[in-house]
């Protein structure tokens, strides 16, 4: 079990913001890290760092001894390194056949490899199944987080990006889906799992690390960090919830957001 | 039978628009971004059928295979040198800057081939259609041009629908970023669609400069701005709302030229724009777009 996933001194900034600072972790092949951390704490940006959608400053990302963090986005895809993306961002105007379709997109090895994959995909998503003439964007949510899931897949993937996938699903919903990435991993796919909901992501993963302010503060087997006191009070429902937790999940943490409110700045006051 | 001539002249002159529109709709649709030098590209277009055709008596298939593939390579250059380093800046920018080379394209063309008009003859060579014992005389580019942006549109339709580079532009026009993550390549696909737009200009150009034979540097610039204007009126984004529009633009302004007055159409084209703007904001056949939180 060597590693498959090595990230060393990672710095990303968004203008003069110093949103990652020089953290290092690995994945080793077959395992389940999750990292966890609270809105803001640097976890898409690391997502986006590594599947390239983000240029970094200063670091190296090593997957399969292979350097990618100077390399584009859609070549890593085709190394087997798959990203779902935070908010699902299913292409709601495609049907969810077709998105499974786009999910294979870089793939070069023929058309029977793929069915294939169709198949898996279907046995381990069924309701996707059903579905599968049905325009992605008229999907539940619960729905699309599967959808987004099948699509990262069909890439055939070693390794698995997932970013929040629990975001903005009933407790049910949200059981299944981790269902389904224990799953995942079970096939042969190792998982890198970033989540707000700790409980649940400590739950099924090897190891894991806290993310605060873009540092990493913690790490070590999921098991210890679930019992540990700190992470109990911060992650675990230790602290009570402050005024503001009404309001829905993707209004704290979206790096979409911030980068449009950075970008836009200067020019807001036209708008 | 005059109504009918008239008619028919103006579904003529709407598929020249609607091709036209055709490729404004494609690059807006893919690249976000509206390319105001798209009427000048059909300009540099004509000039190559010129010279290809004209002057030195090429086939008119191979002269007008030879304008696509410059406009191709003409739409590639401009994209990648004028509009892929201001990827995500403010759409004024990107806005601007198009204008910059629709001005750049009319001047190069000015000082290359001189701004006195060049006398275009026909691409066509086929006979037009006399109808109802010569009543209704129907020309031959006419014909031409009709069936040709019809199987434009549909064979555009077709690809954008039913291949996977055409889902891969879908997937681009929607979101960026996940398209990457799929293993697509944003900046070929954006390149793809430039390509497409040009050599739909290049065709545009070949068919208008056959219906109306004068050909000067500014030639691109009037149609350019009708089929954007068409573009907008069918619903800019759509492929079909961009024929749509082209076909209704067309006939509206030739009409307006027979009943109410020549100075007066182009006021009226605009007039029809803005109040079905008004009505639908998206055009004809728009999508209503729903912004996202």
């Amino acid at each position: 079990m060597g590693e498959l996933l090595k990230v060393e001194n990672l710095n990303v900034y968004y203008g003069s913001i110093h949103a990652i600072k020089d953290i290092s972790f690995h994945v080793n092949e077959g395992e389940i890290v999750t990292m966890i951390g609270a809105n803001g704490a640097g976890k898409t940006t690391t997502m986006h760092a590594i599947s390239g959608l983000k240029k970094i400053r200063s670091g190296n990302i090593h997957y399969e001894d292979k350097l990618i963090s100077k390399m584009d986005a859609y070549k890593i895809v085709s190394l087997g390194l798959a990203q779902c993306p935070e908010g699902r961002r299913v292409f709601s105007g495609l049907t969810v056949q077709e998105n499974l379709e786009l999910g294979a997109y870089a793939r070069k090895d023929g058309r029977e490899a793929i069915q294939d994959d169709f198949d898996m995909v279907f046995d381990l998503l069924p309701r996707l199944k059903e579905r599968r003439n049905q325009m992605a964007g008229t999907l539940s949510g619960g729905e699309q987080q599967m959808l987004a899931i099948g699509r990262a897949l069909m890439s055939k993937p070693k390794m698995l990006l997932l970013d929040e996938p629990s975001m903005g699903l009933s407790p049910l919903l949200v059981k299944e889906v981790f269902k389904t990435i224990v799953n995942v991993n079970k096939a042969g796919v190792t998982v890198l799992l970033v989540e707000q909901n700790a409980k649940m992501a400590l739950n099924i993963a090897d190891r894991g690390y806290v993310i605060e302010t873009g540092n990493i503060t913690m790490e070590g087997k999921a098991s210890d960090l679930a019992s540990d006191p700190k992470v109990r009070q911060a992650y675990l429902g230790g602290v009570k919830k402050k005024g503001l937790a009404c309001l829905p999940l993707f209004m704290y943490d979206n790096p979409r957001l911030d980068e449009y409110r950075y970008r836009n700045r200067d020019s807001r006051r036209f708008t | 039978m005059q109504f009918l001539t008239y008619l028919v002249r103006g579904i003529s002159l709407g598929s020249v628009y609607a091709l036209i529109a055709l490729g404004y709709t494609m690059v807006y649709g893919i690249a976000k971004m509206l390319n105001f030098a798209h009427g000048d590209v059909i300009m540099v277009g004509g000039y190559v059928v010129f010279f290809a055709f004209c002057k030195n008596g090429f086939n008119p298939w191979i002269s007008v295979l030879i304008a696509m593939g410059a406009c191709m390579l003409l739409g590639i250059t401009i994209e990648r040198v004028a509009y892929k380093p201001l990827r995500g800046t403010p759409s004024l920018a990107v806005l601007i800057t198009a204008i910059g080379v629709s001005y750049f394209l009319q001047n190069g063309a000015m000082l290359l081939w001189k701004s006195d008009p060049k006398s275009f003859s026909s691409i066509v060579g086929i006979n037009g259609l006399n109808l109802f014992g010569g009543k209704l005389q129907i020309s031959a580019e006419t014909i031409v041009t009709i069936i040709t942006s019809i199987v434009i549109m549909i064979v555009l339709m077709w690809f954008v629908k039913k291949t996977k580079p055409g889902h891969a532009m879908q997937a681009v026009s929607e979101d960026r970023g996940a398209a990457q993550l799929m293993g697509i390549n944003v900046n070929g696909i954006i390149s793809l669609t430039f390509a497409i737009g040009s050599a739909l200009a290049a065709i545009a150009g070949a068919l208008l400069l056959s219906s109306y034979p004068t050909l000067m540097p500014t030639t691109g610039a009037m149609p350019g701005i009708k089929a954007f204007t068409a573009a907008v009126f069918g619903g800019i984004g759509s492929i079909p709302g961009a024929f749509l529009g082209g076909i209704l633009l067309g006939i509206i302004e030739n009409l307006s030229k027979a009943y109410i007055s020549t100075q007066l159409s182009d006021a009226i084209v605009f007039l029809v724009l803005i109040v079905i703007l008004l009505v639908r904001p998206t055009g004809l056949l728009g999508k209503k777009t729903t912004v996202k939180v």
